[in-house]
């Protein structure tokens, strides 16, 4: 019989990879649909534009129409590409914090990257309005990032405890909610609405700029997740199990955590917070490809990036010419896939 | 002993909450509006403005603190809250729904909605709970409130993204505050307040033995279906109505209780009503300080909240937990 597990090692560098069988097959697969997707995403809109010519300008072929060119490579790529790395970064950043914390339910938003951006954002959305916007991912990531260390450094008391982290987690996020609320409730009307827009989650005339933004954090972050994922299959089974192989806790978990809070600020800056991404890829991917996180990390990676730019796809159509943010279209998508879960386990 | 201490602090609170606010009052004035009410704008402020606003403090206070006790012994989770039975995001929704569809916007209305949202949503977090493997298991009952809290939620912010009108009317009410409620609003709530109250604290011995775990409550002779239904009850009655009156304010049904056992400790008997004083009293300041801080703008009572009680909560953390 065929082994189950395929192995990629090399001779010269001291790496080895060990990954379930039918994860290329399942990762072809979502890459696929994946890509369909985003080329109906990029076609469809109030000026449409046909799938070949679609390819054509993303490809730089000329199409025999300048205003296509214009539309898909300035306007509708980079959305539907920002779309893919959110998707991305939330993803695997949930798979991480769901091995270290032992915790189906653990999503970055434990450690206060969400509410911290959301403070960020909305202060720079309605108390100064008038700074250009392309200081709301550099605030908001700046706004999760401090939260998140502010929480690892009230709750380290000579040594980190998971419980005293979960309860000063709390304590910041209502500080940092309650003031949030505040500008809510008294910020002028408008900017109020655009906050509310923004802290659903949206990638709405997303750029470029803020595309370039974002790779760097998920191509370093990403590919470290992946080279940690064997000590993170370690750590998933426990402290005890994990120190027996001769792993060094403390610090390996230091750096996943890490890990973990910079690919959510970066994404949550970039797109807001988009619900249910961080909490469903890691559980559909284990479905799909076992639970060696080898295999986990790329396939949930893939179902993040695919899952955001279907819900930004949906989100468009469902009530044309009103657009819904993809935040709102993940969020009522996952909790019933939540409660499915519940049910089925039975 | 600790006890009366308790509620002689209780009651200099509520003394404070009436003679204290935009305009002081004298403390002679404040017992004069009680024993011969003359009609000046004083006795008025005492009577129609402050009274209720301090009645209605002082149980929902007491309520949301309870409720949260309960709803941590219940789950043995410490994040636990009555925020976990999904009542806040249902009597939201359907306070936002209202106001969206029927252009409503008078606080009496309101009372109803949230009230009736909130006691859909718990009941249906119960049904959803009871359907995972094992039936109600906390970890069950947890997934199935936060699953519909979230759905809930976006269903709201949906509503809020797509209407801006909506949104400006109804985002003082869903900051929480207990502005603007009188004593009509409180006689309608009070029989769903003293219920739910009297429930909890007849439990308090089933529930400390329930806290220990549910196979050690079996072997000790409980029926812990009875209990848990009754203890869901009274949560359902003191979260809703607290709610309905005072909009989604959760922060002090997640903190009172970890407050409450750090200082009384486990046993259910004492903590309740322990929880139900710290509640009220913590409620009764934090709307002063709602009301004195920037005067004379009044800021909502729950976003006052968590910015006095985190910090205090956060250094119990440090002290508390040792591991």
């Amino acid at each position: 019989m065929k082994s189950p597990w395929l192995v990629i090692r090399s001779q010269k560098v001291p790496f080895s990879f060990r990954v379930d069988r039918r994860v290329p097959t399942v990762l072809i697969i979502l890459a696929m649909v994946t890509l369909v997707a985003m080329i109906i995403s990029v076609s469809y809109g109030e000026y449409y534009v046909p799938p070949l010519a679609t390819i054509q300008s993303i490809l730089g072929l000329d199409s025999g129409n300048s205003d296509y060119a214009f539309i898909i490579r300035t306007l509708r790529l980079p959305r539907t590409l920002v779309a893919f790395c959110v998707g991305i970064g939330l993803a695997i950043a949930g798979t991480i914090t769901q091995g270290i914390t032992h915790n189906p339910l653990a999503s970055p938003g434990i450690i206060g990257v969400n509410s911290g951006a959301a403070l960020a954002a909305v202060t720079l959305l309605i108390v100064f309005p008038s700074v250009s916007s392309a200081w709301l991912p550099v605030v908001a990531f700046l706004g999760g990032l401090s939260v998140a260390i502010l929480i690892y450094l009230f709750a380290w008391k000579g040594g980190s405890s998971p419980v005293r982290l979960i309860l000063v987690g709390i304590g910041l996020n209502f500080i940092a909610g309650s003031l949030t609320s505040f500008m809510i409730t008294f910020g002028n009307i408008n900017n109020v609405s655009q906050a509310m827009v923004w802290l659903i989650g949206s990638v709405y005339r997303r750029s470029w700029e803020q595309l370039l933004m974002l790779l760097p954090w998920l191509v370093i972050f990403g590919l470290l997740a992946l080279v940690m994922a064997r000590e993170l299959n370690a750590l998933s089974l426990g402290d005890e199990v994990a120190r027996g192989l001769g792993n060094r806790i403390e610090r390996q978990r230091g750096i996943l955590l890490i890990t973990s809070i910079a690919l959510a600020s970066a994404s949550v800056a970039t797109a807001g917070s988009i619900g249910f991404v961080g909490l469903m890829s890691p559980h559909i991917s284990r479905k799909l490809v076992g639970a060696t996180q080898e295999g986990q990390l790329p396939t949930a990676a893939m179902i993040g990036g695919m899952l955001v730019v279907l819900a930004d796809l949906a989100g468009r159509m469902l009530f044309a010419p009103t657009e819904l943010p993809c935040g709102l279209i993940t969020s009522a998508i996952g909790a019933p896939f939540f409660i499915y879960l519940l049910i089925r386990k039975r | 002993m600790g006890l009366a201490v308790g509620v002689l602090i209780l009651l200099l609170c509520v003394v404070g909450n009436l003679a204290l606010g935009v305009s002081d009052i004298p403390l002679a004035e404040v017992y004069r509006a009680f024993v011969a009410y003359d009609g000046s704008t004083e006795h008025l402020i005492i009577r129609t403005i402050r009274l209720p606003r301090s009645l209605i403090a002082t149980f929902v206070g007491a309520a949301l603190a309870v409720a949260g006790a309960i709803m941590q012994g219940l789950t043995r989770n410490p994040v636990a809250s009555p925020g976990i039975l999904g009542v806040t995001a249902g009597a939201s929704l359907a306070v936002v729904i209202t106001t969206f569809l029927l252009n409503a916007e008078s606080l009496g209305f309101y009372v109803w909605f949230a009230f009736i949202g909130a006691a859909i949503t718990a009941i249906g977090v119960y049904f959803l709970g009871s359907l995972g493997p094992g039936g109600l298991t906390p970890i069950n009952l947890t997934i199935a409130g936060a699953a519909l809290t979230e759905f809930l939620s976006s269903i709201t912010s949906g509503i809020l993204i797509v209407s801006q009108q909506t949104l400006d009317q109804v985002r003082f009410w869903l900051a929480g505050s207990l502005a603007g409620r009188d004593l009509d609003l409180f006689w309608q709530v009070l029989p769903y307040f003293i219920l739910g109250l009297l429930l909890a604290l007849g439990l308090g011995r089933q529930l400390t033995m329930l806290s220990l775990g549910e196979d050690v409550a079996k072997g000790l002779g409980q029926r812990t279906i009875f209990v848990k239904i009754t203890a869901a009850v009274s949560v359902v009655l003191l979260a809703g109505a607290s709610v309905a009156i005072a909009g989604p304010i959760i922060f002090i049904g997640l903190i009172i209780p970890h407050i409450t056992r750090a200082l009384i400790g486990v046993d259910y008997r004492w903590l309740l009503p322990y929880a139900a004083i710290f509640g009220a009293i913590f409620l009764l300041l934090a709307d002063l300080a709602a009301r004195l801080l920037f005067q004379p703008q009044e800021i909502p009572v729950g976003l006052v909240m968590p910015l006095i009680g985190a910090p205090f909560f956060i250094h119990l953390v440090r002290s508390q937990v040792k591991r």
